[in-house]
């Protein structure tokens, strides 16, 4: 499935700021950077699974607020010297509205229907 | 038609001298602008860049050349340097800008960097320029060292300085005769004193050498290959090599031949720059403000200030380092630095204990450390070189200061200092769970050269920095040689080369009051910057300007952006005040029923007197805080850099033992002070008599009632490292308890550096400020507690309640709800 489903407005997320998708299967945190860029990643740092939804958002990266790790947003990588790396989520930004992709969030197309 | 547009071409810049400082500017380019130059590096030597510290312990045979190699060649070709080895610059043509090598090579060069080094200082004496005359500077004399000894029995060395020493060592474990021969009566002259000297000569006389001192070399005996030595008094001594090791030069006979500017060595400006604006030079081959520097730490100092103008960013200067010494000889433990023998106004602190072969030295000038010669025991050589650069008043524990720093109070890991005899096993770093084997791994595998290196690799003293001097004397340990920091404080966050001081200074001086503006007027690298530097930001511009600045809590942690702790599921605690540690049946009550209500799982009273629920959903916050604004309560500001709690004893009411109120008192001073916003969390106390049931001298504050009055004491901390508060004063009434309460905390505030607690603020500046400026003037004690007035005006309100009746944040505590609508 590879259909873009509407997430929030831009606006319903502060620049440097996040918001919190919760999922059956987990949460996946929501990024905006300064210059309005949306990035999703799993709301689990790969260090000791810290909200990185709580963090301090700069630049492309988001800092865990357990442990200070740097999680970039284009990668999921951990910043060097630090090793590790979270699921990242496609974004498409249409008409100030964030999407993800279908198939990276829904685990049964049944979902769709509500 | 179209307009032409000049091809972008990247500069040149050309190295010459593969070697640490030159090399080491390189990769500080390479990490500030990757993509600025096209780099060119000219080595003789055809090695890649190495450690040419640790040609003693390759000497000694404790290492090999691969194990000191830095830069092999992978790491050129990957940074798309062209290097060539094994070619030495003949020329410099400045008129045209090139480099010409003695094969013949030419390189052009916008920037040239000049990292010559130094060259061996060979005596002018006959016979100096015989076969088995060697110098100890390069890898080459190691290898011809090592040559000798396999077939050579008596080896002379000429120079009783650090190389000399290293180098006759090395030659004693290879199995040769060595003799020592020095021209001055004390060993290290330039880094000993004469006790100091002695011990060291002993030491290394119980070793095997022989040393031959004040005598001075007429002539280098032999026909073609040296046999021996003969001196000024007529005597002679065997030899099949003469090692020379009298001293180093700075190497500047290239760069004069170009007509830059020398003197003893190229003369540089505070930005490494040569008298040729477009030509550079860093490390052994020059001379800074009239100084010459020959160890690591200097000159990678002036690579990263070299760097930093080579790119364009002009940001940086340097002004000089202090520098101490390490010898590197099995067996020997011998420390010095600064100024060693002192004058008539300066006075010195000896210890010596003979049985154990231990003399320590200190030079004091007003309180403050000048220098220092150790020998035997080195531990705290560290501790006093940091406290000589950043002079530190050391008149608080001058009593004990010889004794080292695990005199002072030092609990859990004084013992721990002699990091040489630890097991690879002994947990270094608490706070990260990093033992000595993990750095020693981390340095050796890695070749580590800084704390800093260190830090990012291993994390060890990257939390609460307790460990930081262990971990130096891990690395100095480990990676050999002197490493130490120049003077100068450390930048803010690698977004930044300005300091904490220089931020906080700048941003009153040019009146900035928002992040942007300070990252913009000071040029930070990173656009939003980093977790590390925008709390700093945010505390010191509210600190700036209480009325005027709009706090950004984006750039807050997140505990005091929910005002609340986050635990490690990921749940939250919350902390309502209760006023000097006193409640109410009916504030109970409430606890209870929000505890229930919400389901949270534990509830714990803290050390500081007060109820933690723990355990909140984050999407609960907003109404657990209005439960609990209902019943009265307000945040206990738990989870905050601020005004932490109120201990209190019971008092005068109700103990038999009380002198003073000290639970009115200790609510009086809870209402004034709560809200403030501090560098760290600040704790406060109040005992009711000297019995000290609220444990106030750990506290930031302490107050502790006499029967005449108060006593205040500051700067405790009962955490990682218990440290006793000091006593500020006596005062008599409540309401100057409450004056100096306010003044201290202001001052704090406006003079400490953000996440330093009151403990290290005053172990760095000296308790006499505090007093100078807290009671000895009573204008500026009025001052500070006024503007802590002014400021609580702004700061002082609940933000439980604030935050209920913000829906733009409240938004931030929902789950996002899509609609799951498709879009094609």
């Amino acid at each position: 499935m590879s259909d873009w489903i509407k997430i929030c407005a831009l606006e319903d997320i502060r620049p440097l700021g996040s918001r919190v998708l919760d999922l059956p299967q987990g949460k996946i945190a929501l990024f905006r950077t300064s210059d309005n860029e949306v990035f999703a990643l799993k709301d689990s740092c790969p260090h000791k699974q810290g909200r990185l939804s709580q963090g301090i958002v700069h630049g492309k990266s988001v800092t865990c607020p357990l442990h200070n790790w740097v999680i970039g947003f284009e990668n999921g990588e951990a910043q060097a010297p630090d090793i590790g790396c979270t699921q990242t989520y496609q974004i498409h930004l249409i008409d100030g509205q964030v999407h993800l992709l279908g198939a990276e969030i829904l685990t049964e197309p049944a979902a769709l229907a509500g | 038609m179209n307009v032409m547009t000049p091809i972008q071409k990247k500069s040149k810049l050309v190295l010459i001298g593969n070697g640490m400082a030159g090399v080491r500017t390189i990769e500080e380019v390479l990490k500030v602008s990757p993509d600025h130059f096209d780099i060119t590096i000219f080595g003789s030597e055809p090695h890649g860049n190495y450690n040419r510290i640790m040609l003693s312990p390759v000497l000694a045979g404790d290492k090999t050349i691969d194990e000191i190699l830095l830069n092999d060649d992978d790491w050129y070709a990957d940074n798309n340097i062209t290097l060539h080895k094994g070619k030495t610059i003949t020329k410099i043509d400045r008129v045209t800008s090139q480099v010409i090598a003695d094969d013949g090579t030419v390189a052009d060069y916008d920037r040239l960097l000049i990292a010559t080094g130094s060259d061996p200082f060979i005596l002018p004496v006959p016979g100096a320029d015989l076969q088995g005359v060697i110098t100890f500077r390069d890898i080459a004399d190691v290898d011809a060292m090592l040559d000798a000894s396999k077939t050579h029995k008596n080896a002379v060395v000429i120079g009783g300085g650090l190389l000399g020493l290293e180098a006759a060592k090395g030659l004693a474990i290879q199995g040769m005769n060595v003799s020592v021969v020095h021209l001055m009566g004390t060993l290290m002259e330039r880094q000993l004193d004469e006790t100091a000297g002695g011990l060291l000569q002993q030491s290394l006389e119980d070793q095997g050498l022989t040393f031959l001192m004040g005598a001075q070399t007429e002539t280098i005996l032999g026909d073609d290959h040296v046999t021996g030595v003969r001196f000024k008094d007529g005597s002679e001594v065997a030899a099949d090599i003469v090692v020379m090791a009298v001293g180093i030069k700075p190497n500047k006979a290239l760069a004069e031949k170009a007509g830059i500017y020398c003197e003893r060595g190229v003369v540089v400006s505070d930005t490494m720059q040569t008298f040729d604006p477009k030509i550079y030079a860093v490390g052994e081959c020059v001379q800074h403000r009239q100084a010459t520097y020959g160890l690591v730490a200097p000159l990678y100092e002036q690579g990263r200030i070299c760097a930093n103008h080579l790119v364009d960013k002009g940001v940086l200067r340097y002004l000089g380092s202090l520098t101490s010494t390490k010898l590197k000889v099995t067996g020997v433990d011998l420390f010095s630095a600064g100024d060693f023998t002192g004058n008539e106004a300066t006075e010195e602190i000896v210890f010596r204990d003979p049985g154990r072969n231990v003399y320590k030295k200190l030079i004091l000038k007003d309180n403050r450390i000048q220098g220092s010669v150790m020998y035997g025991d080195t531990a705290d050589g560290v501790w006093y070189f940091q406290l000589m650069r950043e002079a530190t008043d050391v008149s608080e524990f001058r009593d004990t200061l010889l004794f080292g720093q695990n005199n002072l109070g030092d609990s859990g890991h004084g013992a721990g200092s002699q990091t040489a005899s630890m097991s690879a096993d002994t947990e270094i770093c608490g706070c990260n769970g990093v033992c000595k084997g993990d750095i020693v791994q981390a340095i050796t595998a890695n070749n580590l050269l800084t704390l800093d290196d260190v830090r990012t690799h291993t994390k060890a003293s990257a939390s609460c920095g307790s460990c930081t001097g262990l971990v130096e004397q891990i690395l100095v340990d480990t990676a050999g040689g002197d490493y130490s920091k120049a003077p100068s404080e450390k930048p803010l966050c690698p977004c930044t080369d300005h300091t904490h001081g220089d931020v906080r200074r700048v941003i009153l001086e040019n009146e900035l009051m928002t992040i942007p503006a300070v990252m913009n007027f000071m040029e930070w690298r990173a656009t939003d910057g980093c977790a590390k530097c925008r709390p700093a930001l945010n505390y010191y511009l509210l600190c700036a300007w209480p009325a005027d600045y709009q706090d950004d809590d984006q750039s807050r942690f997140i505990n005091e952006r929910a005002h609340a702790n986050i635990q490690k599921d990921g749940t939250y605690s919350v902390i309502p005040r209760m006023w000097g540690g006193t409640t109410t049946p009916d504030e109970l009550r409430a606890i209870a029923d929000v505890a229930d209500k919400f389901e949270i799982p534990d509830v714990k009273v803290t050390g500081g007197q007060r109820i933690d629920l723990l355990g909140v959903k984050k999407e609960d916050l907003p109404a657990v805080w209005t439960d609990l604004n209902a019943a009265g309560m307000v945040s206990g500001h738990g989870y905050g850099k601020s005004l932490r709690t109120v201990k209190t004893c019971v008092g005068s009411d109700w103990c038999r033992f009380g002198v003073q109120d000290s639970t009115g008192l200790g609510v009086d001073l809870e209402k004034a002070l709560w809200g403030s916003w501090t560098p760290h969390k600040f704790k406060v106390a109040v005992s009711g008599c000297p019995r000290n049931c609220a444990e106030s001298t750990i506290k930031d504050l302490g107050v502790v009632a006499v029967e005449s009055g108060w006593e205040l004491h500051v700067g405790g901390n009962g955490g990682i490292k218990v440290r006793v508060t000091d006593l500020l004063c006596k005062v008599k009434t409540a309401e100057e308890v409450m004056e100096y309460a306010q003044a201290f905390m202001q001052f704090y505030r406006e003079d400490a550096y953000y996440l330093e607690r009151t403990a290290h603020w005053i172990d760095r500046v000296g308790i006499a400020r505090i007093k100078e400026q807290i009671v000895e003037n009573e204008g500026s004690r009025r001052t500070y507690a006024e503007q802590f007035v002014y400021s609580q005006k702004f700061y002082q309100f609940d933000p439980w309640k604030a935050h209920v009746s913000d829906q733009a944040k409240l938004r931030e505590y929902e789950h996002l709800k899509p609609e799951f609508e498709l879009v094609s």
